[in-house]
């Protein structure tokens, strides 16, 4: 029997699975790819105490898995469709590869890149339609495309993304941008940017590839076409927890509601990171939780021997 | 079976004239998810010892990347004696990149 079974390998579980192994707890932490999950895909990071030429993500996230792993905390390959609660208070973690039953349970699986929720999304991802600006703007050299979204992350990817595209649209909901002015201000002097402040994408043309969009004007409800050959989708992340819908709270975005303890709504099972109602949503904050959350499972499994 | 480099030099001869199933990684360095996604092709490689495994850098293989209309990375291809059987896009996890090749 599992003491504490981790649900996700990013810098939330990997954090918990260290503390929770090092509290003496038979610790398993379930991971779909590898380790490391949004953090191992950043190149350097600029935030993390401790290193002030910055630190490449999959570096660090794989000295944390080393550690934890050096403390006991063991990793299984597989993917959790759902959890059961099962007599004695313990819990069913169902995978395709049969099931795992542990003690108390934190869920640490992260988020993705959100959907912009428009008809023919899915058909078009990687037929125009994209998530990641950095990986796939090479394939726009000399192209029209467009970036939507409002923040950091649609701001910067504009900026890549003028690097190799002929034009780039900028298009935002809103009159302002969320993202920081520094950016705004280097989107501003980059004259193949144009932004389309409170345009909304309606329509994704184009029969086997992406070749434009519908986009309406939220002020006059006009509607207009852009002809690109690339739509980058910006407008941030949602959380992975379809897994464990209708069994504990989350709010209206899907982000699993905790209390001080990074307890859910149900007892025994506890939420860090990315996948959590929380107000920062950094590797060190999610590090953060992973300890908080696996203190707390710690403590609750004393509790409830 | 080792990892081959493929280049628009060896593409003939090691998967359109390859027996049996070539599975190809299109990935570049840059590439955030790439890096999630190659271990599990590194695994499945020394797993499935029939199975060729081809990578391919869409940074230098740009010619190739706009022959099979790769838009987005990372994307997985699957041949079967030279013939493209089977495409995925992102990041999938190791048992449906085997589900892939079969």
């Amino acid at each position: 029997m599992i003491d504490i079974a981790i649900i996700g390998g990013g810098p939330a579980g990997l954090s918990a699975g260290l503390y929770a192994a090092r509290a003496g707890m038979k610790t398993v932490l379930l991971e779909q790819f590898v380790p490391g999950g949004q953090a191992a895909q950043i190149l350097t990071l600029e935030n993390y105490p401790g290193f002030p030429a910055g630190i490449d993500g999959p570096a660090l996230t794989m000295a944390i898995a080393e550690q934890a792993q050096h403390a006991g905390m063991e990793i299984e390959y597989r993917t959790v469709n759902s959890i059961r609660r099962a007599d004695g208070g313990h819990f069913r973690l169902i995978s395709d590869d049969g099931e795992l039953t542990a003690r108390a349970v934190i869920i640490a699986s992260g988020a993705i890149p959100r959907k912009l929720g428009v008809a023919r999304e899915k058909e078009l991802t990687g037929r125009g339609v994209s998530y990641c600006a950095t990986c796939d703007g090479a394939f726009f050299k000399g192209k029209r495309v467009a970036v939507v979204g409002g923040g950091d992350t649609a701001l910067t990817d504009a900026l890549v993304l003028a690097n190799y595209a002929e034009k780039v649209y900028l298009i935002h909901r809103r009159d302002a941008w969320r993202g920081s002015p520094r950016l705004a201000e280097r989107v501003q002097a980059q004259p193949k940017i144009e932004p389309l402040l409170k345009r909304t994408v309606q329509q994704l043309l184009g029969d086997d590839k992406l070749s434009g969009l519908l986009l309406r004007d939220s002020a006059s409800g006009l509607e207009t076409t852009i002809e690109v050959e690339g739509l980058f989708v910006a407008v941030g992340i949602s959380p992975v927890s379809e897994f464990v819908a209708g069994l504990l709270e989350q709010n209206a975005s899907g982000q699993i509601i905790t209390d001080r303890k990074l307890q859910s709504s149900v007892p025994g099972i506890f939420a860090a990171g990315d996948v959590r109602d929380t107000l920062l949503r950094q590797v060190i904050t999610a590090a953060a939780d992973g300890a908080l959350a696996a203190t707390m499972a710690a403590e609750y499994l004393l509790d409830n021997q | 079976m080792a990892i081959v480099t493929i280049t628009k030099d060896n593409f003939q001869s090691e998967v359109l004239e390859a027996k049996g199933a070539v599975l190809l990684d299109f990935w570049a360095a840059w590439c955030g998810p790439c890096r999630m996604l190659s271990p599990l092709i590194d695994q499945i490689a020394a797993e499935m010892p029939e199975l060729k495994v081809g990578k391919i850098n869409t940074d230098e293989q740009e010619e190739l990347a706009e022959r099979f209309q790769i838009m987005t990375i990372p994307t997985l291809m699957v041949f079967k004696d030279g013939q493209p059987v089977n495409k995925s896009i992102g990041v999938i996890p190791k048992a449906a990149i085997a589900k892939l090749v079969e």
